[in-house]
């Protein structure tokens, strides 16, 4: 059964993207992201013995879970998952720095802030509930990173995983992750 | 085969190149986290069991290692957060698929069964001590409770004892996304090895030759069953899957393999666990010798479960 919250999810095309690393720039841009910290991050990785080798470049963030651990970790109740969708977020008011999310996500998507709470990803969330897209979603010169909502059948996001070959990373841990890689 | 694999625009403060999020305060605070519930689980059983005359210091000078061993604990644990001045939102919700919300309150309810049980026998166990606090205030009071309520108390701080043991493993071995720690048998074995430091610490404390061999004997016990565990977790890790065998990697050949080996399998078990036997079979052997190792031992344990686990990971960037 679908549930009536969004399903936000981002689907990203590594046959168009390039890693040119618009998307961390615009990242730490729009969401202020202190020096040396980033939300999202660009994996580049060659596989193969040479001369047969093959690319793979991947744009990677927080992957707002279905069933996320650094929310069912967190002693204080500050990692939550937003009302009306599967976005996880971080009440900084109630952080304590215990830094038990950091150690539960399988991506190693969070990290501290120099205050001492915890930040990651948030699917720009600010920017979503005025119908805009994700600073990285945005910017991509390529437009190889996709947002929307999985429980509308007709967003793009939808389509997209219903038509093409996709993956998503570490499915094994078993957290339901909501960012997926076109193949 | 992956011949390359480059992250760029990542290298997060404690994050990468590999997860380091948790330093020194940690593995201290679980070991004496530990040193404190085994201490109290053994006070208790004393008292339950009434074992004032044979052992006199278990009975009544153990105890008072809980509340100093963890409240020295809990200043690590205080240091290690990173935005200090919210340490109070622990205490306003409870999150019941939290380990840590759970520890937070076991060690509220943990306080003032230890301080009950340590005042109780005070008089007996640190008589220099007691002259000292007994004439305070609220102390004054407390005391004449404490001693008359001791044995339906050590009653309670049994099953307390025993969550907190338990507890600091399951902080660990809830955490899927680091295979190292993500076992169930790490509770057992956390809460073993804090008895068995427990036991080593009372033999400083102990005057009576009767109860130091005792508590070696204790002891022993303990350390075989810490060994049949650690095999068992191993075990477990071997036949458990990709993730769970690269995370062995890292004590049969990897960057712990000294450490967990050598150090603590070596100088912090099968040492103590000789020199036991030998003292048990009528060698001269010194006691605190035997029980500084055993102690040694449950640090770098600690150490070594703490630092393994956060290397241990799914993605290997």
């Amino acid at each position: 059964m679908q549930s009536l919250k969004n399903k936000y999810a981002m689907v990203i095309d590594t046959k168009l993207c390039i890693g040119c690393g618009d998307c961390v720039v615009a990242c730490k841009v729009e969401n202020q992201v202190p020096d040396g910290l980033h939300r999202d991050w660009v994996v580049e990785e060659t596989t193969g013995v040479f001369p047969h080798l093959e690319m793979e470049i991947r744009s990677e963030r927080c992957n707002h879970c279905d069933n996320p651990p650094c929310v069912s970790s967190c002693p204080t109740g500050a990692s939550f998952i937003d009302k009306n969708s599967n976005i996880t977020l971080v009440n900084s008011s109630k952080c304590t720095g215990c830094k038990a999310c950091v150690a539960s996500c399988p991506y190693d998507a969070r990290f501290v802030m120099p205050e001492g709470y915890i930040s990651k990803c948030t699917f720009c969330q600010h920017r979503t509930v005025k119908g805009e897209l994700p600073a990285c979603a945005n910017t991509c010169p390529t437009h190889c990173i996709h947002f929307g909502n999985l429980n509308n059948p007709f967003s793009t996001v939808s389509r997209l995983l219903r038509s093409r070959k996709y993956k998503a990373l570490v499915t094994e841990a078993g957290t339901g992750p909501n960012v997926y890689y076109l193949l | 085969m992956k011949e390359i694999t480059i992250t760029t625009n990542k290298l997060n403060h404690l994050i990468d190149p590999s997860l380091h999020i948790w330093g020194w305060e940690i593995p201290v605070y679980l070991f004496l986290g530990g040193l404190a519930a085994g201490a109290l689980l053994i006070a208790a059983l004393a008292i339950v069991y009434e074992q004032k005359k044979k052992l006199p210091s278990a009975y009544s000078q153990l105890a008072i290692v809980a509340p100093v061993g963890l409240s020295i604990g809990m200043v690590a644990l205080f240091l290690d957060l990173e935005y200090k001045l919210h340490v109070f939102r622990f205490y306003t919700t409870f999150q019941i698929t939290s380990p840590m919300s759970w520890g937070s309150w076991i060690l509220m309810l943990f306080y003032p069964f230890s301080i009950i049980l340590t005042l109780g026998t005070l008089k007996e166990g640190w008589p220099k001590l007691y002259k000292v606090v007994a004439p305070l205030p609220v102390v004054k009071q407390l005391i004449p409770f404490c001693q008359k309520n001791l044995k339906q108390f050590a009653y309670y701080s049994i099953p307390v004892a025993t969550s907190l043991g338990i507890y600091t493993g399951i902080l660990l071995s809830a955490f899927v996304a680091r295979p190292f720690w993500n076992s169930a048998i790490i509770a057992p074995i956390f809460l073993v090895s804090g008895i068995s430091t427990a036991l080593a610490l009372n033999l400083f404390f102990s005057k009576k030759p009767e109860e130091q061999n005792f508590l070696t004997k204790m002891d022993l016990i303990a350390i075989l069953f810490e060994v049949i565990l650690i095999a068992l977790l191993i075990i477990g890790m071997m036949t458990g899957g990709t993730q769970k065998a690269e995370a062995l990697g890292l004590i049969m050949g990897g960057a712990y393999t000294t450490h967990f080996w050598i150090f603590f399998m070596g100088i912090g078990i099968m040492l103590p666990l000789i020199l036991e036997i030998m003292e048990l079979k009528g060698f001269k052997v010194s006691h605190y010798l035997t029980a500084t190792l055993v102690l040694f031992g449950g640090l770098i344990f600690r150490f070594i479960m703490v630092n393994a686990g956060q290397v241990s990971t799914w993605v290997n960037y």
